[in-house]
């Protein structure tokens, strides 16, 4: 059935392909690089051509009778009605059709859901709007986020190949080993999909879901959020690099010695100027979504961090309001998302921008301690 | 009420409708009632049209152009929930409140005075759901199947307002469903048995039952909300010890049913449609009435297919994929029904033909793409994609919308006492027919190309096929202006009607004069 079905695909594909000259009209779903995606797709091909060979019975029929059985001087409509074998037949067949089709599918899904002996395990979050990969066993992690410009965005200047589809930086995994993915959020339902890799799973806040992939091919794959979770749904794309092994554990220990250096920073001691420098990359980053980058916000939901009583009041009303969110509303905890130097530095780049100018500053050993302190 | 006249003739002069605002505001005329709904009906298909209009605007080429994002999320919002609570329910209760009673002999609804205010809830619904458009914070924006906590802990300070409207609705339509179950229990003519009614009563019978069984669990899980956002509850948040997937549940076990409760009168009425223009009987009357019966059973079983990427353990996933595709059984039955009855038939395609004959092809496409949406692992690649937006169009514009204009042109010369416009009505037909499929087709392409659903903007990759889906969309918009046109132009006048102007057409409705009298039945009729 599946070769079949394969065979059938790649023969409408050659069918289809020559006639039209651009690519992007693409009618099908593409058979992807997993075993997983290839099963998804045999399935697919499966259950499109037994729909079109149903109807083509059932529309041949009905064109036929469209064509031929026009009223016309002299026609005699027949009066035949109930025929218990004719109903019979026409329920007993579509089930023997339904139970050939489980058969295949339940296959598949018992395969899709046996995420044991998995080589690595990496945590994907979601947060509004941008995803969150932590390789667990190495203990680092980083945000993923759209690098697409406003610009382009806003048509003000040409869109670039990958347009919406491209991210600062990507999941990185091993080609041929079985990635276990250990999905959740931190504030909203998102859903992650790699539709080359047939795995999408709901990201979804207080819970963890698992899936798996094993890669076959070395590339770049990109996906996008699919659940609505908020005003830049459309804009949180997954891209996902696979690489070779002795590559990814080369990038590995480079993401480690980064991660280490990261936390030393916690140690030295900032002046302004570079807590500035630094808090408006971690600002545009991690706020600049919901608040802005010229801090204005978009109330009533989001408000305004420019002048406002939090950004130029007490200190530590503002470091709680950063570390601890605030509950019930849209503002999160970054206490556990943000480093102590990147919670230091946006701290005093809010206190300081779009004329603020409270002269604050927060180091990053405060930072520390008020954490600890609790 | 029979022993003020003998006969609908003389009941004419003495009972006609009061004068003025009053005759509608105070009606409890089962016509009067049925022709507000249907008014209504079709206003807020107009509004929610045309914030479609504004959907396909901004995708018609990549990039944000016309609204912003958040704008954009609010219109998806109000489209669904409007055309599915404003548009598609009230024209089937119109249907139901004008064609019931006179279908099973009946003088008028059962419950008049609740019928009444079942309607006028409905327009105070929808000026509050409206209404939040103007509000600070804008409408919901959280698609109309508003998961939490995106529509709870996030939503806009509106979401109040929205979840009164949808309380308010669910009051008007199990009122209605009430209404309609008491009238075709206890109403029908003498000697009209159970298996003997018209089918448009028997599936609007079933469809009233899912309505009472479901609403009150819609009605239930916006409660819920509404705790969790005023009263500190968490019933939908996993810190509070909640469960934001709980409220999936909940919701799909309303919104499944719903989906049929939108679709099983359509089933009805082009059972009705069918034989009259193939001047034959109805294939299997009996099977269609099973039929509709195991959809409606089975409807209460396939929630959790909304939802097969939440993560359900794998047996869960398995019994709602093989209970999805065990629908496929009945449907498959109406459809071939419906084929073999125009089968050897002697066919002419009237307006309401060709609606009828459209909605068996189109809705069986869509049912289609329902059997693959059903196969599991197969929907972890469709899920929440234009695919699915594709499938469900399917099923609703031709499958709810193309049924409703059936069964509006099929009755208009009962209503009106004028024949429609002919030539139009097929011009209606014909460019509904086209830019329908134009706006609605190229999307099952973009689902598997992977574009996800309820994004306002998206990969270059797309932008064709967005561009035709628009082309499509704007088509189809325009043309239900036809619609109002030639609605308008037939109750104004028109080639006088019969009481039977269709020549296959059978049933007590066909019994009384073109236009139907402001009283009928006030003398039950003999059904033998």
């Amino acid at each position: 059935m599946r070769v079949h079905a394969k065979r059938a695909g790649v023969l409408l594909g050659g069918l289809m392909t020559p006639a039209l000259s651009m690519a992007d009209w693409t009618l099908n779903m593409s058979p992807g690089v997993t075993g997983t995606s290839n099963e998804i797709f045999s399935l697919h091909m499966t259950i499109l051509w037994i729909c079109v060979v149903i109807g083509i019975v059932v529309f041949g029929v009905m064109f036929w009778s469209i064509f031929a059985h026009r009223k016309s001087p002299g026609r005699k409509p027949a009066n035949f009605h109930e025929n218990t074998l004719v109903e019979i037949l026409w329920t007993i067949i579509p089930l023997v059709i339904l139970v050939v089709m489980a058969i295949p599918a339940t296959a598949t899904l018992v395969d899709m859901y046996d995420t044991s002996e998995a080589d690595v395990d990496i945590k994907v979050t979601g947060y509004q709007w941008r995803w969150k990969y932590d390789y667990i066993e190495h203990d680092f992690g980083y945000f993923s986020n759209i690098a697409t410009s406003d610009d382009e965005i806003y048509n003000r200047t040409d869109k670039s190949e990958n347009y919406l589809l491209e991210v600062d930086k990507p999941m990185v995994v091993p080609v041929g080993a079985k990635i276990r993915l250990l999905v959740t959020a931190n504030d909203v339902i998102h859903s992650w999909w790699v539709p080359a890799f047939g795995v999408k799973k709901d990201a979804i806040p207080g819970f963890v879901n698992e899936t798996w992939t094993r890669v076959d091919e070395p590339g770049i794959y990109r996906g996008q959020c699919t659940e609505l979770c908020g005003v830049k749904h459309g804009f949180m794309p997954v891209v996902v690099k696979a690489v070779p092994q002795d590559e990814y554990d080369a990038w590995v220990a480079e993401q480690k010695e980064a991660a280490q250096r990261e936390r030393e920073l916690t140690e030295k001691d900032w002046t302004l100027e570079e807590l500035m420098a630094r808090g408006e990359k971690a600002y545009a980053s991690a706020c600049a979504a919901c608040h802005q980058a010229d801090g204005s916000g978009a109330p009533p939901a989001f408000p305004a961090l420019k002048g406002s009583a939090i950004a130029t009041g007490d200190m530590q009303a503002h470091l709680d309001t950063v570390v601890n969110g605030v509950s019930g509303t849209a503002m999160q905890a970054f206490g556990e998302q943000l480093s102590e130097v990147d919670l230091a530095a946006v701290i005093t780049y809010e206190r300081n921008a779009w004329g603020n100018d409270t002269g604050d500053m927060v180091t990053p050993k405060e930072v520390f301690e008020y954490k600890n302190q609790e | 009420m029979s022993a003020v006249a003998d006969t609908h003739a003389q009941d004419d002069h003495h009972h006609g409708p009061a004068k003025g605002i009053t005759r509608w505001l105070l009606t409890t005329n089962h016509k009067d009632i049925g022709t507000m709904y249907l008014i209504f009906s079709f206003t807020m298909f107009l509004l929610g049209g045309t914030m479609a209009m504004v959907i396909r605007a901004e995708l018609f080429q990549p990039g944000l152009q016309i609204v912003e994002p958040e704008f954009f999320n609010q219109m998806t919002t109000m489209h669904g929930l409007i055309m599915v609570f404003g548009a598609v329910m009230p024209a089937f209760v119109g249907l139901a409140n004008w064609m019931i009673p006179l279908m099973v002999g009946a003088p008028d609804m059962a419950l008049p005075r609740m019928n009444n205010w079942s309607f006028w809830l409905l327009p105070c619904a929808f000026l509050i759901l409206v209404s939040t458009l103007f509000m600070q914070g804008g409408a919901p924006n959280f698609g109309w199947t508003f998961y939490a906590p995106l529509s709870t802990t996030y939503g806009p300070p509106s979401t109040t307002f929205f979840i009164f409207a949808v309380h308010i609705m669910g009051v008007s339509s199990i009122m209605g469903a009430i209404n309609v179950i008491a009238t075709i229990l206890n109403m029908r003519a003498p000697g009209m048995t159970l298996m003997k009614m018209p089918l448009f009563v028997w599936t609007w019978l079933i469809t009233a039952f899912l309505l009472i069984a479901v609403m009150p669990v819609l009605a239930g899980v916006v409660t819920m909300m509404l705790m969790d956002i005023n009263f500190g509850t968490s019933f939908f948040d996993a810190s509070g010890g909640g469960d934001p997937v709980l409220f999936q549940h909940v919701f799909w076990f309303f919104g499944h049913p719903e989906v049929y409760i939108m679709i099983l009168p359509a089933f009805g009425a082009v059972s009705h449609i069918i034989p009259a223009f193939s001047r034959k009987p109805l294939f299997g009357y009996a099977s269609m009435v099973y039929a509709v019966g195991a959809i409606a059973l089975l409807s209460f079983v396939v929630w959790a297919h909304h939802m097969f990427t939440v993560g359900i353990p794998i047996a869960g996933q398995l019994f709602f994929m093989y209970a999805t595709m065990l629908i496929a059984v009945p449907t498959g039955v109406k459809v071939f029904n419906w084929v073999a009855t125009m089968f050897r038939g002697s066919l002419t395609f009237e307006a309401p033909m060709l609606f009828a004959v459209a909605f068996v092809i189109l809705f069986t496409i869509g049912g289609f793409s329902g059997l693959m949406l059903a196969i599991a692992p197969a929907d972890f690649q469709y899920h929440d994609t234009y695919f699915v937006v594709a499938h469900f169009h399917y099923v609703l514009v031709p499958g709810a919308i193309f049924g409703i204009f059936a069964s509006a042109y099929f009755w208009l010369p009962k209503w009106t006492g004028h024949m429609y416009d002919e030539t139009l009505a097929k011009t209606h037909f014909w460019l509904s027919f086209i830019g329908m499929n134009l706006a609605f087709f190229p999307m099952h392409f973009l689902g598997l190309a992977g574009m996800p659903r309820r994004i306002p903007d998206y990969a270059l990759q797309f932008a064709d096929f967005n561009m035709v889906s628009s082309v499509g969309a704007f088509m189809f918009g325009a043309t239900q202006i036809l619609f109002l046109v030639i609605v308008v132009k037939c109750i104004k006048g028109g080639e006088k009607a019969s009481a039977n102007p269709w020549d296959g057409a059978e049933g007590l409705e066909w019994t009384v004069p073109s236009p139907a009298p402001y009283h009928t039945f006030a003398t039950p009729p003999e059904v033998k």
